[in-house]
């Protein structure tokens, strides 16, 4: 009995230390083939950069992130705001002044999403 | 196997040890893989308590009562379904449960986030980890699942026979999952405080952790509700208990989170507000857990080691002072973006809401802990009962219910006065309508009971409000997309998820305090003693008892749930005004259980453990009527049947006696103690909860990726427009 | 350019009261919102505080109750039930509960529902009132706790009246 458990827990420890060990694995193993290419760096934060410029890749992907989400965000006041019209609640005045309102604001998420398009081909 | 289930523990805290330190090391030197075998060690934490839960279920499936935990709340006569159920009984098994559960989410979470938002996420982690090496150490420390006697002892003791109800194997799981889902939220929000980054990625992502941590913890409460009213003995769904109201505050502040948030998306504002409240949930929801294990509190539950207490104090205060730590030191990235643009829009409403529930959770929060309070304070420990909450919680929740009412009619950011005013117009007729219904006496006695009145009217506003919104809406996409009515209405609600979502959650709110108005208020209540052939009169009901029934042995018991005895009646039910139609036979029994005490014998041991009542109930649309009985099995007569058994019978022949106890009781049956209730629309509050469960499901759907795209295409057209008019 | 609250802009025929608020400027506006919430809240809570004191009944254990109950107060009498006190006679249920050293016991009558955990040995709750000599539970006031094994069970037997 005590050999069935040592020999299941000595397997449960095998495979914890695989699943965990995998990302530090890969990452050796890159950068010891190919030192310019950044792994850390998220989908869509691009460009190639050094292991010291990681924290700048990590800040791009956050800003990316959060204007995308912001943008989903406004999409969504405008549609809310014309559901808001066509039931009634809004006079056409009003709407048209919330409208033009949210889609400057929906453009200014746009135009900064834009300035951060990444510059790798 | 017990020393492999304890070898687990072990290895689980180690793994949770490493996590917490390399999803830390990785962000804070941005060396993400780090990180990411960080969020893999949660996995890894996952994996390695469900063997632990495995090896525990085995034991107990397999009668292994060499487990403490086995031999103390199962037993070979135990059903199977509850012996599974049985390890979430015991202190130790539910810490394991409690533990298994919040990683499961935890993975989840992570797993769901592991391309955005990551280095909340890494913090997030930490804090998970952080909860995870807790629980494990609690049960290493102190209540350890896996101890084991030498040598096994045959028979278990068994669960005890309030547990055996159906509704007892969903409940626990259902609250626990619901509990440990408010900790997730908890652990991104001290994520994002800790990452600097309160932002629209992060409320996106929280938006989805709280609604399910609400929804599962909302389900709970509704299930303990509804097993407290159709399996024990008292005939009631909430009692301002303790451990009731401590799983009701995290949900309250989960209610007001859900909403405040959708300002903080909307307008940059009221970010210290909502991650106070997300980090209040989970605290709540700690302290809710604590509650049930601790001795601290006089309720019907609080029992557990005292020993555990302290940890757990510990564990809330550091998260109080840690997240009080957090929001101080980062006030300056909380300062809200803009103000409220008028008092008239929805935001004004929603920040009503969240008033209203942070004023109801105060309330309840006093109530629960005065007991603690008092005794700081005078020295003396002193309680409040249910109608001190009554008279706060009452007037507070028809608040809530008529902004619920209020708030469908407003626009966001600023609505146009005259626009609102015409549109009340329909739901406050509807209101007045109700009111005057009511007021001609149509439900006889409804007058006299003025708050009950009032929430009839306030919900019946709602729903107006709320149809009318679904109605124009309809006409609306018609207007537009020229569809037939049915069809426009499925559009509109898969257009809008989120909007018609939440209302109908709020007419399920309504439906549910429409049922608990009229139940509450308009109770009819018999407690009285009936021999067989009398009968009694209870609101518009006359039940007679017929007969005395009585069943012997488990194979018998119709309620499954391993009596030796069960004791009952047959009960007409029928209309008091002519004609009397007969509206139901109801049979109530009392089932008496055998005992683990060694000082009776061979007789009084098989019927002389905790009696379970089982009720017998009529569920109507517009009434339930509810029935119990307490049998007399101390008469003379049957006592000396007892005595004499114990005395002269050995064990084995024990059931004879019993079965000549049974006769006799059928010969000659001493008059029964009974409880019969008959409660007005009590069935609406259990469907006005499957409203409520059905809306928010609606709610989170997310909308397919095709819809999504193609509003995000015709929008950014709009917008480009917008641009080239400006 | 932001206009003035809705409030202010649709209200023709308000009171003069209202037009005044509505023409303050936004921060003025806001300290007395904050003002008028922050003064309700504090009605609020002293309404609270002041009936939860006055609505209370104090714990008490049963020395506790018979060197200090007085007559027509209510009190939670918390403690064991006795061994071999138990009696039935009709709807009145008698018997005692002592405190958790055993050493004083008191004895009380008891109309109402019984818990189905109610037995003798078990720690009870039950709010007495003292009447003469005798102590009366109030009806349906009688709470059992599950014996000191931890068990989930949640609120049981609970009784509002």
């Amino acid at each position: 009995m005590g050999l069935l458990i040592a020999l299941l827990t000595l397997v449960l420890v095998g495979l914890v230390l695989a699943i965990v060990s995998a990302p530090l694995r890969r990452a050796r193993a890159s950068s010891s083939s190919e030192p310019a290419r950044d792994l850390r760096a998220p989908a869509g934060a691009g460009a190639s950069v050094t292991p010291a410029g990681a924290p700048a890749a990590l800040q791009a992907a956050r800003v990316r992130e959060e204007l995308e989400a912001a943008r989903e965000a406004k999409y969504r006041e405008i549609r809310d705001a014309e559901l808001d019209y066509r039931t009634g609640k809004l006079s056409a005045e009003d709407y048209r002044a919330i409208d033009a309102d949210l889609r400057t604001e929906a453009i200014e998420i746009l135009n900064r999403l834009e300035r951060l398009k990444p510059r790798d081909a | 196997m017990a020393g492999f289930g304890f070898a687990c523990l072990v290895l689980a805290l180690v793994v949770c040890a490493y996590g917490i330190w390399a999803s830390l090391y990785g962000v804070r030197s941005g060396r993400m893989e780090y990180a990411d075998s960080g969020r893999r060690s949660v996995y890894a934490f996952a994996g390695v308590i469900s063997v632990a839960v495995l090896v525990l279920e085995i034991a107990f499936l397999g009668n292994d009562f060499a487990f403490n935990t086995v031999a103390d709340t199962s037993s070979r006569t135990t059903p199977g379904l509850y012996k599974a159920a049985a390890i979430w009984s015991s202190q130790e098994g539910s810490l394991l449960v409690w533990a298994w559960l919040m990683s499961l989410w935890s993975s989840l979470a992570l797993f769901l986030t592991r391309k955005r938002i990551r280095d909340v996420a890494a913090y997030a982690t930490a804090i998970m980890l952080g909860f995870g090496a807790f629980f494990v150490f609690l049960m290493v420390a102190y209540a350890n699942p896996f101890a084991t006697t030498d040598p096994a002892p045959p028979e278990g003791v068994g669960l005890d026979p309030l547990l055996r109800f159906p509704t007892m194997m969903i409940h626990p799981p259902m609250l626990y999952s619901g509990y440990t889902l408010c900790t997730i939220p908890l652990a991104f929000g001290m994520g994002a405080l800790l990452a600097r980054r309160v932002d629209a990625e992060w409320i996106r992502a929280i938006r989805r952790f709280a609604f399910a941590a609400w929804l599962f913890l909302g389900a709970g409460i509704m299930l303990g509700a509804l097993w407290s009213y159709s399996e024990l003995g008292w005939g009631g769904y909430w009692g301002w208990d303790a451990v009731e109201n401590a799983a009701l505050l995290p949900w309250l502040t989960g209610t007001a989170f859900l909403h405040s948030l959708m300002i903080q998306e909307k307008r940059g504002m009221l970010k210290v507000w909502n991650v106070s409240l997300v980090l209040a949930t989970g605290t709540l929801a700690i302290m809710g857990t604590f509650l049930v294990r601790s001795g601290i509190l006089d309720s019907i539950h609080a029992f557990g080691g005292h020993t555990l207490g302290v940890p757990f104090v510990i564990l809330i205060g550091a998260l109080i002072g840690g997240s009080i730590y957090l929001v101080v030191s980062r006030r300056e990235m909380l300062r809200s973006e803009h103000r409220l643009d008028s008092l008239l829009s929805r935001e004004s409403m929603f920040l009503l809401n969240n008033l209203v529930l942070v004023g109801l959770v105060f309330v309840i929060i006093w109530g629960t802990y005065f007991p603690l309070i008092s005794e700081a304070l005078t020295g003396r420990e002193a309680s409040v009962g249910p109608p001190w909450f009554d008279r706060y919680t009452v007037p507070l929740a028809l608040v809530l219910v008529l902004l619920s009412g209020i708030g469908p009619v407003i626009a966001w950011r600023r609505a146009t006065l005259a626009n609102a005013r015409r549109n009340f117009l329909v739901p406050i007729a509807c209101a007045l309508l109700t009111l005057v219904l009511l007021l001609s006496g149509f439900p006889p006695g409804v007058t006299s009971k003025p708050l009950a009145l009032a929430m009839f009217c306030c919900a019946a506003f709602a729903i107006a409000s709320i149809g009318q919104e679904f109605f124009r809406g309809t006409r609306a996409r018609r207007a537009m997309a020229a569809e037939p009515a049915p069809l426009a209405l499925v559009a509109l609600v898969r257009r809008n998820r989120r909007r018609y979502g939440g209302y109908i959650v709020h007419v399920g709110m309504a439906v549910l305090f429409i049922g608990v108005a009229a139940s509450s208020s308009f109770q009819h209540t018999k407690e009285l003693q009936l021999s067989p052939g009398q009968s009694a009169r209870v609101g518009s009901y006359e039940v007679r008892y017929v007969r005395p029934t009585a069943t012997l042995t488990p194979k018998f018991d119709t309620a499954h749930t391993g009596s030796t005895l069960s004791l009952g009646a047959v009960l007409e039910v029928t209309e008091s005004r002519a004609p009397a139609r007969h509206v139901a036979t109801l049979e109530p029994s009392e089932g008496f259980y055998s005992s683990d005490e060694a000082s009776q014998g061979s007789v009084g041991s098989l019927i002389g453990g905790q009696p379970v009542s089982h009720i017998a109930m009529n569920v109507g649309v517009t009434r339930n009527v509810w029935t119990a009985i307490e049998p007399d099995i101390e008469t003379p007569a049957l006592k000396r049947i007892v005595t004499v058994g114990d005395k002269t019978l050995p064990p084995e022949d024990g059931i004879v006696a019993v079965a000549y106890l049974a006769r006799e009781y059928l010969k000659h049956p001493p008059p029964a103690e009974f409880n019969l209730l008959v409660s007005p629309l009590v069935m609406w509050i259990w469907v006005g909860g499957l409203i409520v469960v059905g809306g928010a499901l609606i709610a989170i759907w997310p909308a397919p990726s095709a819809v999504r795209r193609r509003v995000a295409a015709r929008s950014r057209a709009r917008s480009v427009g917008g641009l080239a008019r400006a | 350019m932001r206009r003035l609250a809705g409030v202010g802009a649709g209200c023709a025929g308000a009171s003069g009261r209202l037009r005044y608020f509505a023409a303050m400027n936004p921060s003025r506006k806001r300290t007395v919102r904050l003002v008028v919430a922050l003064g309700a809240a504090v009605v609020l809570a002293s309404a609270l505080i002041y009936t939860s004191f006055s609505a209370a009944s104090p714990a008490l254990t049963p020395s506790q109750l018979l060197r200090e109950a007085q007559p027509g107060r209510a009190y939670q009498l918390t403690g064991t039930v006795v061994k071999g006190s138990v009696h039935r006679e009709g709807a009145v249920l008698d018997f005692a509960v002592a405190d958790r050293t055993g050493s004083t016991a008191v004895a009380l009558s008891y109309t109402g529902t019984v818990p189905d955990p109610f037995r003798e040995g078990r720690e009870v709750i039950v709010t007495v009132q003292k009447q003469g000599d005798r102590y009366v539970g109030e009806q349906n006031s009688l709470i059992t706790k599950c014996p000191s094994k931890y068990k989930t069970a949640p609120p049981s037997e609970n009784q509002n009246s």
